[in-house]
């Protein structure tokens, strides 16, 4: 039987009471949203805390996904059964849908928040390569007010976040602008497990040539794989099988897998080109396509 | 610490520790067995039951973060002796052999169907992807729901 090493519990009931149960108890207290990666760390005795502190209650604070003219705003706590389902997010960004569909299954969405999935820093965590893709921003509260971190600021090794003892992660923003179309694509073991490799693509088109275009890699590296040399490369060209296949082969090469239980690196690397190329060819087609 | 919530429409105070899984609380604590336990690593499913109406992996969640809410188990369905359309479905359609995996398939068809009264066979697939059955090979569990689906219809029209 695992359970997890005896804590204390305690409840806050807005990001004030939480951030003054962090601030009093410092290292020793953990945060829990959803609970999914924490607690199985916990059964297996990964991590041991000695006050878990429960901010579900924050959930009306904090759940939420507001559409305004330049950007989405989307509350830490949102679950993702609620990303899913929020048919202004998914017509802006369609990569929700297809990340969501393929992160754990529907049970365990109805729990994970998009916080947790954020602050886990798991590499191969696919709302993390999501947010990477799409330029996003972080929000960090602490007692002395709100710092933004880009994606890059934000992680800071597997499993490390800017996020200080005293802090929480209340929100995070995606640019918006118009022209352009995402997508995600995962290869899995089996359904629901956690990614060999996956890849989101994000591109905006300016008549018949690229805007601006941005992929985010999962598992190939300590944290998601952003890789701007991408972006360089199509700018300014009109989207091609060929040119495709390059931009593939340049996220093939700038990655860094390793070799697991899951995967030879050469085999990773291979998923990172091909996936790189389908989910770029997908963002044209849904762009020609008006989604 | 003491814990208060609601389960299968009942409250009840308990003295727990704050580690305390919802699964053993409801298992070991209540003493209602129906609800399984099985892999301890939220992938098999088996321990499902609703937390304020969703479905969710009793393994997963702690007894603790579970006071003040309304949790439902399999014993919740059964009303005055007449039993829930998807358990009726289950018997009419040998939607389980062992029945290890069946509170949790039921639990989560159950929560489907209120939701979408009439789902094809790749949402019920979809509904049950986190839910693991080692016997049935899923295909009569993907007809008892769609019996107990046609039942519900049924009852509306007529
Ligand atoms: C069976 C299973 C399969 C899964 N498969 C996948 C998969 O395929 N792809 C995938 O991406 N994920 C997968 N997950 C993980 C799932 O998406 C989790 O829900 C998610 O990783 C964490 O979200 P959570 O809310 O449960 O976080 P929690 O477990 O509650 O917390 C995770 C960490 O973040 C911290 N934290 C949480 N919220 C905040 C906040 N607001 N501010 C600061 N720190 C915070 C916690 O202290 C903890 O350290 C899977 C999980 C399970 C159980
Ligand atoms: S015991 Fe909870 S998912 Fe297996
Ligand atoms: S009926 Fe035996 S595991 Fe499903």
């Amino acid at each position: 039987m695992q359970v997890p090493a005896p804590f204390e519990y305690a409840r806050a009931g807005n990001v004030a009471e939480a951030i003054g149960l962090l601030e009093r108890l410092g290292s020793s207290a953990k945060l829990v949203a959803g609970g999914h990666s924490l607690l199985p760390m916990m059964k297996l005795r990964l991590a041991n805390f000695e006050y878990l502190i429960d901010i579900n209650d924050l959930h009306g604070e904090l759940g939420y996904i507001t559409v305004a003219s330049d950007q989405i705003r989307i509350g830490a706590m949102t679950r993702h059964r609620e990303l899913l389902e929020s048919a202004p997010l998914l017509a802006a960004f369609p990569i929700f849908r297809d990340a969501e569909h393929v992160i754990a299954d529907p049970v365990v969405r109805n729990r994970g928040t998009l916080g947790g999935s954020l602050c886990q820093a798991d590499p191969s965590e696919d709302l993390s390569a999501v947010c990477t893709t799409l330029d996003a921003s972080c929000v960090i509260q602490g007692s002395g007010g709100q710092r933004v971190v880009s994606m890059a600021e934000f992680h800071r090794g597997p499993y490390e976040t800017a996020v200080g003892d005293d802090e929480l992660l209340i929100e995070i923003r995606l640019p918006l602008r118009a022209g352009g179309s995402s997508a995600y694509e995962k290869v899995e073991r089996r359904a629901g497990d956690w990614a060999v490799v996956s890849c989101g693509a994000a591109l905006w088109m300016d008549g018949g040539t690229i805007a601006e275009a941005r992929v985010g890699l999962a598992a190939v590296g300590p944290n998601t794989t952003g890789i701007p040399a991408i972006g360089e490369l199509l700018r300014g060209k009109a989207p091609s099988d060929e040119l495709f296949r390059e931009a593939g082969a340049l996220a093939s090469s700038s990655c860094s897998p390793v070799t697991d239980l899951r995967g030879t690196e050469e085999y990773k690397r291979h998923l990172a080109g091909e996936l790189t190329r389908r989910t770029l060819s997908t963002c044209v087609a849904r762009i020609k396509q008006g989604v | 610490m003491q814990v208060s919530m609601t389960v299968n429409g009942a409250p009840v105070t308990e003295e727990i520790e704050g580690r305390m899984l919802l699964v053993h609380f409801l298992r070991d604590q209540l003493r209602l067995t129906g609800t399984h336990w099985g892999c301890d690593t939220s992938n098999c499913g088996t321990c499902v039951v609703w937390m304020d109406g969703e479905p969710v992996k009793s393994c997963t969640v702690l007894a603790a973060m579970a006071g003040g809410r309304e949790v439902r188990t399999v014993e919740g369905l059964e009303q005055d002796g007449v039993l829930d359309p998807v358990q009726q479905g289950f018997m009419e359609c040998h939607g389980l052999q062992c029945g290890f995996c069946t509170p949790g398939m039921i639990m989560t068809a159950r929560a489907l169907l209120d939701r979408n009264p009439d789902p094809s066979d790749g949402e019920i697939r979809e509904a049950i992807s986190g839910q693991i059955c080692r016997c049935t090979g899923y295909t009569t569990i993907v007809r008892s729901v769609k019996w107990a689906a046609a039942y519900e219809a049924a009852q509306v029209t007529s």
